[in-house]
């Protein structure tokens, strides 16, 4: 049983002069955010929140603007203070430690790539990519040799030389990424990684993050506003609004099951047979029935892939087989379309 | 009754007079006291001071010619702006200013010497700390407000007529700027960028030396060059209570009207200011080469 990599237990983030005072109005009375500002002044920023974050998987957050997804990503490696609440790595409570275990924690175990890029103006790229190996303590050699590494991995060979300043935004978050990898962390925290880029240079900048991360397997905080980005990497997705997680769960849970009417009208847009898997429709044959002389489509097959194939089987349905093999059911074309249509 | 109105209800001559007679006679006694060991403290920069303007005066002229030009060089990058600065000398050379000229020369670069070493640090724990900005900014403003002839007064009581005195004066001057720059310089980095480097882990000392302090370069430049144009203006002033240098001939062409020899000696401060802005800025200029254009 492997255990989670991040634990976030009951975590509480309160803005404001005297955080302490308003927190039991907020954990053991229930005040939500609104009330909370009009009558104390001050500002829930996380409110509540649990999330085990599991090895080598990508956990995105998800929320509106002022949501807390910033707060929340920022208590994982302690930047921001929370007023309650408990954040744990790898088994270790990431509140109990002194100044040095802490730096020596952001330096070892993670790294963060920022919104805007936050690269250092007056350093080239190279010596950009190599900051954390730096601050490591790292001898000058193998820092070079390992940030040309990743300079190479983003697509930024002969840029070395360059400064920050004068490269476009995608180019500026490649480097971003390639310092944040460079000091081989397990835990990437990423807010709001691509979101100033332009859709084409986003999307290119997903596919790297994705193609690396096959390869890599780190665990990965993803925050993001934009939920196609959110469906395309996260194994896992948490949505928070004011504060407070409404719903947690795989792609197709959040499609299939939605919490509320909050997350209704964010699913409302996207693409369904991009998400949902024939997993969703598998219905198990009755017991002592011969499977029909159709087609079989493994678990995880999109609905975008499986619909055709659907058509032209035989009783327009296929058979779905488990990751291990065995088989999980039938699903038909009509159910599919019932799926896409919900 | 309308006589009670304009007359301001004050002391009265005897008391005020008394008070001001208490406190000379303090501040007299305390001189008398300390003025010997304040003098011993600041022996070791009297002799650094002698021992660099007979460093300047005792070179031959090709020589400073030279490291002046190289120095312009080094700074600007600019033809114009190293042979211009070369000539501006060898004009002063030819009027007969040189030796004066070495002196300025020579209290106006310990000045900013010590006003770079003492005002730095000042304006680091200026802008690490928001106490110590409102507690040393009033000292500030004081310090570039107040007439110099005010502060002349303790200072030659106390250290009599001199070179360190004259020193300290041009100091009180112009220490203001490079401390404010400093602090504006380091509260101005950009917070994302400090975020990153503690997100990646850096000790606070890591921060100031990798990140503050060269973002803030460009800034705690233009301080040095404020400071060095400010130093420039007292030399005047600091002649008054003993420096040598080109302020010398100015005060006396002031107290014997001499046309000529004080238009001469105040444009060749004028020479010297204008070099050294223009090889400062340029070098300022230079450290902000990475940011690039237009993007940011
Ligand atoms: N330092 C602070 N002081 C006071 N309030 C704050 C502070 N930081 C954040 N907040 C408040 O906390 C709430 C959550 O902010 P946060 O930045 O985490 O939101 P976000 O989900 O990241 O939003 P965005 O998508 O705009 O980045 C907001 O209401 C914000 O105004
Ligand atoms: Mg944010």
């Amino acid at each position: 049983m492997t255990e989670p990599k991040i634990q976030i237990k009951h975590l509480y983030k309160i803005f404001g002069k005297t955080p302490e005072k308003v927190l039991p109005l907020v954990r053991d009375e229930g005040m939500g955010k609104d009330e909370l500002l009009e009558k104390t002044n001050h500002v829930l920023g996380v409110n509540d929140v649990s999330l085990d974050i599991w090895p080598k998987q990508i956990q995105v957050v998800m929320g509106l603007s002022g949501s807390g997804k910033s707060t929340l990503i920022r208590h994982i490696n302690r930047l921001i203070e929370p007023t309650g609440g408990e954040v744990i790595i790898d088994g270790e409570d990431v509140l109990a430690m002194n100044q040095t275990q802490l730096r020596e924690l952001r330096r070892n175990k993670m790294s963060m790539v920022f919104q805007k890029f936050a690269l250092l103006p007056h350093r080239t790229i190279r010596e950009n990519v190599g900051y954390g190996l730096e601050i490591q303590g790292v001898g000058e050699d193998e820092i070079a040799r390992r940030a040309q590494h990743w300079i190479d991995r983003v697509g930024l060979t002969g840029y070395e030389d360059h400064y920050p300043g004068h490269l476009s935004g995608g180019m500026q978050q490649r480097v971003g990424l390639a310092r944040g990898l460079a000091t081989d962390a397990d835990i990437l925290l990423m807010d709001e990684a691509f979101s100033a880029l332009d859709p084409l240079i986003r999307f290119d900048m997903q596919s790297i993050l994705l193609e690396l991360q096959n390869e890599l397997h780190k665990t990965i905080v993803f925050i993001t506003h934009d939920l196609d980005e959110a469906l395309r990497l996260g194994d896992n997705i948490a949505i928070l609004r004011d504060g407070a997680m409404v719903q947690q769960g795989d792609a197709q849970d959040i499609v299939l099951h939605p919490a509320d009417d909050y997350i209704r009208d964010f699913i409302k847009d996207i693409n369904r047979a991009k998400v949902i898997q024939l997993r969703a429709l598998a219905k198990p044959l009755e017991p002592g029935e011969t499977p029909p002389e159709v087609p079989h489509f493994p678990a995880n097959t999109r609905l975008e892939d499986a619909l055709l194939p659907m058509s032209q089987a035989p009783g327009q349905e296929v058979l779905v087989d488990g990751t291990d093999g065995a088989l999980l059911g039938r699903a038909s074309l009509s159910d599919a379309i019932r799926a896409l249509h919900e | 009754m309308w006589e009670s109105l304009t007359e301001f209800p004050d002391l009265g001559r005897s008391t005020l007079s008394t008070m001001k007679k208490a406190i000379d006679a303090g501040f007299k006694g305390f001189s008398r006291t300390y003025g010997e060991a304040l003098e011993n403290f600041f022996n070791p920069l009297l002799h650094f001071l002698v021992w660099f303007e007979k460093l300047l005066i005792n070179t031959p002229w090709p020589i400073i010619l030279l490291v002046i030009g190289a120095l312009a060089w080094l700074g600007s990058r600019s033809w114009k702006v190293t042979g211009l600065s070369v000539l501006a000398f060898v004009v002063i050379g030819v009027f007969g200013m040189w030796e004066d000229t070495m002196a300025t020369l020579a209290i106006i670069s310990v000045a900013t010497f010590l006003c770079i070493l003492i005002g730095i640090p000042i304006g680091i724990l200026m802008a690490r700390s928001d106490r110590a900005q409102t507690m040393i900014t009033p000292v500030l403003d004081v310090m570039q407000t107040i007439p110099s002839f005010v502060y002349l007064i303790p200072v030659v009581m106390l250290l009599g007529i001199g070179k360190v005195p004259g020193l300290i004066a041009v100091l009180i001057y112009a220490i203001p700027p490079i401390v404010r720059l400093t602090n504006l310089g380091i509260r101005l980095v950009d917070p994302d960028v400090l975020e990153a480097a503690d997100a990646f882990g850096a000790s606070p000392r890591q921060k100031l030396l990798g990140v503050q302090i060269p973002l803030a370069l460009p800034n705690i430049f233009a301080g040095v060059n404020q400071t060095i144009m400010m130093s420039l203006s007292m030399v005047v002033i600091a002649s008054m209570i003993g420096v040598r240098g080109l302020g010398v001939p100015v005060l006396r062409a002031v107290q014997n009207q001499y046309l000529a020899l004080g238009m001469m000696n105040g444009l060749a401060i004028v020479a010297l200011a204008i070099i050294f802005d223009r090889i400062s800025q340029s070098y300022g200029k230079r450290l902000q080469a990475y940011r690039g254009q237009g993007r940011d």
